[in-house]
């Protein structure tokens, strides 16, 4: 993945993040960045004060238990470590901007950011009339939004990259469908068998997928639905140690920069990851595809 | 006369906006409970909709941080994407939305992106999220905010979700299909658009508060509507209820 892509770190919202994936994004120093999410908590704000970042385009970047993000307010409001550019879109119209770059359409037009000074803030979104209405009614024209990565967590997938995602998953599929490549973080690896036992629980098909990387809890701090749950504490904690730059590169070295993998990631974390493992059961009712 | 905190009375005001069987944009934090407290009341067939792409009947049992949290998922009538949610909206499909904001203006414009010239902010806000669209497109929008002076503004440094924009019949002209904010709750009072120009009027002041106080404490010059009255305290009935979502006692203080 070249300096200056435009990638996707998760696009569920609040739920599966691929941190794991941000985190190596840091460590290799990848520059020029372009961050496409609606939301992806603190993700994006590290990957900001790590020099990572040139444009934010989305709809949030704060930190969700916290509040502000300190590292995205230091680069918007005093261009600290770089100044960067913000796109600024809301969830709903971000969503049609993947969905016209997922199905080939040039433009959505909506009425849902219309009245909004966004229109003005994000010179890519323009005012038209409906050409079909009788009355003058405007319309604003969202044109297609096409990554060139995402980055998913998936709850499993098989060797091929054939997926499982359970839960709610925000713009996860046309995000990744309008992305020129996907790159799957899967939390288990399973046999082919096992995905193709229940396909319309596909979210994304083998034949889309570029990568599959076999990373347990890929995801933390943030959740992974039936697997892991959200690391509340963590969260503070980075609110609180990332208030000045000097803070902020103190916790990123301890986190980030100083581990090799994510595998030393979740050795750190130790007995804190395995508190936040799903032990109990609430298995769905099989769905019976027999044919005969 | 039941005891109750000044956030259980914010919580209580905005249950009272749920009408039974509604589709409602719950949001987080205090609308979620206030949510929790209409179903329980007078709204049990009401219906909550979360944009990650949750629809709940019944709120979560457990303390949530985030509404894509597992407890929002388990047991919801639907887990789904953000475009099929979000479309119930761009569909005229929900009947009202609750959001917050850093600012809100004399005709209930909200901010929540930057303070000062967006092309050079003094302050830079984590964002619009989804409120633009639930401002733009639900039948009725529910705005909670503290009743402070620098909140409260005469006009907002920018438009994040547009409430009547600069008044009158502004929002149509703009081509908004949705009926707008109908209602601000703040820790002081209840303000409603009234009049021909939709001008933000203080409707109702909470018990403790006076007129003369949120005047003071609101950065334009605030007119009361004729009927002007104190918000009903909060009854046995609806605290129980929101004892009962409320088990750790979050809102209470």
């Amino acid at each position: 993945m070249p300096d200056g892509s435009s990638i996707v770190l998760g696009a569920a919202l609040e739920n599966a993040i691929p941190f794991a994936a941000t985190h190596e994004l840091i460590r290799q120093g990848k520059r020029d960045l372009n961050v496409v999410a609606p939301i992806s908590d603190i993700s994006t704000d590290m990957m900001i004060g790590t020099g990572c970042v040139a444009e934010v385009t989305g709809a949030w970047v704060g930190n969700v238990s916290g509040g502000m993000g300190h590292n995205f307010r230091r680069a918007t409001e005093h261009g600290e470590p770089n100044p960067i550019k913000v796109h600024d879109y809301s969830n709903f119209t971000i969503g049609m901007a993947f969905f016209a770059g997922a199905y080939g359409l040039p433009y959505v037009p909506v009425k849902s950011i219309l009245g909004s000074d966004i229109i003005k803030s994000n010179p890519q979104i323009r005012l038209a009339e409906n050409p079909f209405a009788a009355e003058p009614d405007p319309v604003a024209l969202i044109p297609a939004l096409k990554p060139d990565v995402a980055f998913l967590v998936v709850q499993r997938a098989d060797r091929a990259g054939n997926s499982h995602i359970w839960g709610s998953t925000g713009l996860t599929q046309e995000a990744s469908i309008a992305s020129e490549k996907i790159i799957v973080l899967a939390d288990e690896i399973v046999e082919p068998e096992v995905i193709a036992s229940d396909p319309s629980r596909v979210l994304i098909p083998g034949f889309g997928v570029n990568a599959v990387c076999h990373l347990p809890a890929a995801s933390h701090p943030s959740p992974l639905i039936g697997r892991w749950k959200r690391d509340n504490a963590f969260f503070h904690h980075y609110h609180k140690e990332t208030r000045d730059p000097d803070s902020f590169q103190r916790w990123v070295d301890e986190w980030v920069l100083d581990l090799p993998d994510h595998k030393a990631y979740r050795t750190k974390l130790g007995g804190e990851l395995e508190e936040l493992r799903i032990e109990g059961e609430a298995y769905s009712a099989p769905a019976n595809y027999a044919t005969d | 006369m039941h005891k109750y905190s000044t956030q259980e009375l914010m919580i209580i005001a905005a249950a009272r906006q749920i009408n039974d069987g509604e589709r409602i944009f719950v949001g987080m934090r205090l609308p979620i409970t206030a949510y929790g407290v209409a179903r329980l009341t007078h709204a049990p067939n009401a219906v909550g909709l979360f944009e990650s792409g949750v629809a709940r009947y019944e709120p979560a049992e457990d303390m949530l941080y985030t509404m894509c949290d597992g407890p929002n998922q388990f047991g919801a009538a639907w887990t789904t994407g953000l475009i099929q949610i979000m479309g119930l909206l761009s569909g005229g499909r929900v009947h009202a939305g609750f959001i917050g904001g850093a600012e809100i203006d004399r005709f209930a414009n909200i901010n929540t992106s930057y303070i000062g010239d967006f092309e050079n902010p003094t302050t830079k806000l984590p964002g619009s999220g989804g409120a633009p669209d639930i401002a733009a497109m639900a039948e009725r929008l529910i705005v909670i905010i503290n009743h402070q002076k620098h909140r409260l503004v005469e006009k907002v440094d920018f438009i994040t979700s547009p409430g009547h924009l600069t008044g009158g019949d502004a929002r149509k002209k703009a081509g908004l299909p949705g009926g707008g904010p109908s209602v601000v709750i703040t820790d002081r009072a209840i303000l409603r658009p009234h009049g021909p120009e939709n001008e933000l009027h203080l409707a109702s002041v909470h018990p403790g508060h006076t007129v003369e106080e949120v005047i003071e404490n609101t950065g334009w010059d605030l007119k009361t509507t004729p009927d002007l009255e104190e918000t009903p305290a909060p009854t046995k009935e609806e605290l129980d209820a929101l004892h009962r979502i409320d088990k750790e006692g979050f809102w209470r203080s």
